[in-house]
């Protein structure tokens, strides 16, 4: 089943019917903490597409041609994380040195991305799934793109949510997941369009 | 078995040393920022140091000490600093702190912000002042049941000289179930001419990091590091009579200030409020009512709220700003110096803005 579904069907799946953050429920922590501005969610949208477009054909190729030739698959869990940990690391530094614009608007929600689960959940599911190195890019990217495209939307919701008349108990995280639930919804809308699982 | 074995733990190894040395190479070539120069008010102090590192921590190990009270962490808003040259954009991380007009001035924090390029900065004048104390407890005497006066005594030829009213850094050590010393700020209550010691009021706030530590470890002979004088908490050099209020330890910084005016033979007006619960509250009452017979113009008026039977108090009673309303008239030409707890000096800051007293001449210290 994997094999057959193309690469850029994967690419729009991961961005919509199989949203990482609205289907799977990945990457919740940052998503409820950062999602209050809009500029910050664009900031750590855009980190997250970055970072997931680059481990995710990292962790391939390590998975690939380091892992499965000496039967260590099991092992997969704790290489992915030390190789996303040192590549955001690495990022942030560079960053840090040539472009303060970059380092402002990325540098400081790099760190933050580390323990993001959505990060590692991606690298998992390509192996889980079987993808081919394109494939596992282009699902890196879409995946990154869809986590985007929702908190840039839950963002745009609270800012809105500011004027509203909000239960207190239901004030902050409360509110958010229950907003959360409704986009799900919504999103399933998709489903119908192309399936991969 | 037991090869596989070797081959998991070889691989992974191999993995993080490749990923560590890769670290270690990052860290020498994209995270080495050469020798910058630090230049601080136009030149009054200009130094070079390794590029890439927090200003704040930067300064501290040139021995230029700015006042911060969370260490770095960015969540206490003190260590502000004028930045004229060499830094960029503000950080989300400095932005809750720093209000609009201070943004005009490029006003930063500098535990925030790193030291990437030759940068210039200004600083008050009095921070070349401040720097660390090694001192060692030479008394501890119990002023109330729950405020002690602790002396700390500074290494043989030291001098500190803090204007009267300033305060300093007390740094507690690591203990129980504290695993990084951390730093709190008390008045000192000696005058400056009194320059080999500090005195410092210290009252049991329960569950305080710094007060259990001083209430319940600290000893006389015990080592004490302190840094500073920090604080715009001191004596105006004006003509004007001045009302002091203090509530509990405030009394530290008032009887520094007093002690002050009496070696330099001051003759301005001065009325002391003092307030307190109960009579077990009051302290140094002996000291001074013999200042009051010997400073012409110096006024003492201690105040219980709510004094008991037996305190069989026949001085004055209620709340201090009561007092201060019943006995101080139109204060229009007066200066005032507040300190104690927050609620007490917004309540007396209120009741001397109803006696006519302008409020950039009312200085205090919260705490």
């Amino acid at each position: 089943m994997p094999s057959q579904v193309s690469a850029f069907a994967v690419f729009f799946a991961s961005i919509f019917t199989s949203n990482i953050l609205l289907t799977n429920y990945l990457g919740m922590c940052s998503f409820l903490a950062v999602s209050k501005e809009m500029k910050t969610s664009v900031g750590l949208g855009a980190a997250v597409t970055f970072v997931l477009a680059v481990t995710t054909p990292l962790n391939w190729l390590v998975y690939q041609y380091l892992l499965i030739p000496f039967n260590l698959e099991y092992l997969r869990f704790i290489v992915f994380i030390i190789v996303i940990a040192a590549f955001v690391q690495l990022t942030e530094m560079t960053l840090e040195r040539y472009s303060e614009p970059l380092y402002q608007a990325l540098g400081i929600f790099l760190p933050l991305i580390t323990v993001n689960c959505a990060i590692l959940g991606a690298s998992l599911f390509m192996v889980i799934r079987e993808y081919t190195f394109i494939t596992s890019l282009l699902f890196g990217i879409g995946s990154g793109i869809g986590w985007f495209l929702a908190i840039v939307a839950m963002s745009g919701i609270r800012t809105k949510l500011r004027t509203a008349k909000i239960p207190p108990a239901l004030e902050g995280p409360g509110i958010t997941l229950i907003i959360a639930g409704f986009m799900a919804m919504a999103f399933m809308g998709f489903s119908g369009m192309i399936a991969v699982s | 078995m037991i090869i596989s074995l070797v081959i998991s733990v070889a691989i992974i190894s191999l993995i993080s040393v490749f990923l560590a040395l890769l670290m270690v190479i990052a860290d020498a070539t994209i995270g080495n920022y050469g020798i910058v120069t630090v230049n601080i008010n136009d030149g009054t102090k200009e130094f070079e140091v390794k590029g890439g590192m927090p200003l704040l921590s930067t300064l501290t190990a040139q021995g230029v000490f700015i006042p911060s009270a969370c260490g770095g962490r960015g969540s206490c808003g003190l260590c502000k600093v004028q930045v004229i040259s060499g830094v960029g954009d503000y950080l989300p991380t400095e932005l809750p702190f720093i209000p609009p007009e201070e943004r005009e001035q490029n006003i930063r924090l500098s535990c925030q912000i790193k030291v990437k390029q030759d940068m210039s900065i200004k600083i008050p004048e009095e921070l070349f002042n401040v720097r660390e104390y090694q001192t060692h407890v030479e008394k501890i005497r119990d002023l109330t049941h729950d405020i002690k006066e602790v002396t700390l005594r500074l290494a043989e030829g030291d001098t500190i000289t803090p204007k009267a009213g300033q305060y300093v850094q007390f740094v507690v050590p690591e203990y129980a179930d504290l695993d990084e010393s951390v730093y709190r700020a008390y008045s000192v209550a000696s005058p400056p001419d009194d320059n080999t010691r500090v005195e410092l009021e210290i009252r049991l706030v329960p569950n305080g990091i710094c007060t259990t530590y001083v209430h319940t470890i600290l000893k006389e002979g015990d080592p004490v590091t302190i840094n500073g004088p920090y604080g715009d908490f001191y004596v105006r050099d004006t003509d004007r009579p001045m009302i002091c209020i203090a509530g509990g330890s405030g009394m530290a910084p008032i009887k520094s200030i007093i002690l002050d005016m009496k070696n330099k033979g001051s003759t301005r007006k001065v009325t002391y409020f003092f307030g307190a619960r109960t009579k077990r509250d009051l302290f140094l009452l002996d000291e001074m009512y013999a200042l009051e017979k010997e400073l012409d113009n110096f006024t003492f008026v201690p105040a219980l709220s709510e004094p008991t039977e037996e305190d069989k108090w026949e001085g004055e009673v209620g709340l201090i700003t009561d007092v201060v309303r019943r006995l101080s008239g139109d204060a229009a030409n007066s200066e005032a110096y507040l300190c104690g707890s927050p609620g007490m000096i917004d309540a007396c800051i209120a009741v001397l803005s109803d006696l006519h007293m302008p409020e950039e001449h009312i200085y205090y210290d919260k705490f």
